[in-house]
């Protein structure tokens, strides 16, 4: 990269099942306000936009136009970056491509959505191939039944292993006053929830949130004027990898293994689990709390039920995991990567009052796309060598 | 097609996508088209830095990056700054229009930006940039846009 950058401010709405009193330019613009805010910057100092949202969501096409009323894009450069999941994930890593090369000093990132608006589960299906497997495998939920079926036949997990991922995230998101779903949930209750596609629960996956997310990003140049503690960004990776649903490896996700180990060459990192200090993952379901940290190389395969039992993930643990509540709390899903990236950044900054880790050096972020791809950030409290 | 397959049969999956959409007008919104249900009046906000008028109404002054807007009532008369004409059906035209279908930009005395709707009582060789139309209200209201039922030109 030409230039170091990063994150200088963030600002996100307070999620909720619906928000009827906004459209989405305005839902966008309380996330944009906050995150100008924070920055103490003014709109006439942001150089360009990247937002982004999920393909037919709300049925608008060209969202980087129709949305400048709240995104503050009028008359500015602005790209629409899209990737499913990822998406949120993904327009950060653009907006560090566009600081990084030196061509823009100060970027504005933006994931929305507005879930309420329209069949998530029909709008989903549009991402898997129409002849072979629309028909017989499309949306979210059936997929992710199948990676942890094949994960607990391969390693012996339970659904009460999942129960206890559930359990843990939303715990943390009684600390998150932007979270929406703010309850306690027990083992039990998990376990006796509603099957929806065995062995996942409802209190095992998301819910469907009205929200919005922006991220101000900064060159080197100017990072520390901004903001006298920013979030160094150390490095990003992505792997989308999709032909057919039939192509993968259920049990493990491959995407996340390749990705993580890029990231962890590209920052020096050697044993991530001892120097990451908290991990923000978007992780729609509980079981990939389990399976994806192995591929992260966090633990061994198989070894994450034992781990996760241990408390290591809770606050105060070894490394705790999704502080804000996690996705399975709160999931506007082309704003979640960006919330996951916002969230680790407000870690390293400090700025994360009642969820706040201590002392954190490292941190990571991810996005996750239901056709098996993940996108992912490391972020520093050091300035990258 | 024929050359291409040679002698096989191409086989096309016939199927469609069904996304029901509900978008929420917001409060911003809806707070005009409620005033233009009961009220047949026609609001718009007014940017308190700027001092710009926008119709449609704006919860936020896209130029100015502010919240600060207030309320303000906009004629029903105004001046037509530019149209266009269909003579031909097609899908964006509702099953009660009958082409030909006029379309005006009209810049309503007290705002600042104008605002699109159909002009009707007028043969469209008789419209003319510039001209002074009058908004005429549904007699059935039901809080969207085409509770005004079209612009004709003030005589």
């Amino acid at each position: 990269m030409a230039k170091r950058v990063a994150i200088v401010g963030t600002g996100q709405t307070f999620h909720k099942s619906h928000r009827p009193d906004v459209n989405g330019q305005e839902l966008i613009h309380e996330a944009v306000a906050r995150a100008l805010a924070d920055a103490d910057l003014k709109l006439k100092d942001i150089d360009a936009v990247v937002i982004g949202n999920m393909d037919h969501f709300e049925g608008i096409n060209y969202v980087d136009c129709w949305s400048v009323d709240g995104s503050g894009g009028t008359m500015k450069p602005i790209i629409k970056l899209t990737t499913g999941g990822t998406t949120g994930c993904t327009v950060a890593i653009g907006g560090y491509h566009l600081v990084g090369s030196g061509m823009f000093d100060r970027v504005l990132i933006i994931g929305w959505e507005k879930n309420s608006e329209s069949d998530t589960t029909g709008a989903i299906t549009t991402a898997f191939d129409p002849i072979w497997d629309r028909l017989v495998f499309a949306g979210a939920i059936s997929g992710l039944a199948a990676e942890a079926q094949a994960y607990m036949a391969r390693y012996g997990a339970t659904d009460r292993d999942g129960a206890r991922v559930s359990v843990r995230d939303r715990k943390h998101a009684m600390n998150n006053p932007h979270a929406q779903l703010r309850k306690e949930v027990s083992l039990e209750e998990v376990l006796a929830s509603p099957m929806l596609a065995d062995p996942i629960h409802l209190l095992d996956v998301c819910p469907r949130s009205d929200g919005a997310c922006a991220v101000i990003m900064a060159s080197e140049d100017i990072a520390e004027k901004i903001c006298p503690k920013p979030d160094w960004i150390w490095g990003t990776a992505a792997r989308h990898s999709y032909s057919y649903l039939g192509d993968a490896d259920y049990g493990r996700l491959t995407s996340m293994r390749e990705g993580s180990q890029e990231l962890w060459k590209k920052a020096g990192i050697k044993e991530p689990r001892k120097e990451l200090d908290v991990v923000e993952m978007y992780q729609p379901y509980s079981f990939g709390g389990l399976i994806w940290i192995e591929d992260m190389g966090l633990v061994g395969p198989g070894e994450a039920p034992r781990y996760i039992w241990d408390g290591n993930t809770d606050m105060g643990g070894e490394l705790p995991i999704n502080p804000s509540g996690g996705v399975i709390s709160c999931n506007p899903i082309g704003a979640t990567g960006l919330i996951r990236c916002a969230e680790a950044a407000m870690q390293v900054m400090g700025k994360a009052e009642g969820r706040q880790v201590p002392d954190v050096n490292f941190a990571f972020s991810s996005g996750f796309g239901g056709c098996w791809w993940t996108d992912m950030i490391l972020h520093g409290k050091k300035k990258p060598a | 097609m024929s050359d291409q397959f040679q002698g096989i049969e191409p086989m096309v999956y016939q199927s469609q996508i069904n996304v029901p959409y509900s978008w929420w007008a917001g409060d911003t919104a809806t707070r005009f088209f409620v005033t233009l249900r009961d009220e047949k009046k026609i609001t718009a906000t007014k940017c308190g830095d700027c001092g710009k008028v926008l119709l449609p109404p704006r919860k936020i002054c896209p130029r100015c990056f502010t919240e600060n807007m207030e309320w303000v009532k906009v004629s029903d008369e105004g001046t037509l700054l530019t149209f266009a004409v269909a003579g031909r059906p097609f899908a964006a035209i509702p099953a009660d229009k009958k082409v030909p279908v006029i379309w005006g930009l009209i810049q309503l005395d007290g705002a600042d930006t104008a605002l699109l709707h159909y002009l009707d009582g007028v043969r469209p060789e008789e419209v003319s940039i510039g001209m002074r139309v009058r908004a005429v209200y549904s007699e059935v209201r039901k809080g969207t846009i085409r509770d005004i039922s079209h612009f004709k030109p003030v005589k």
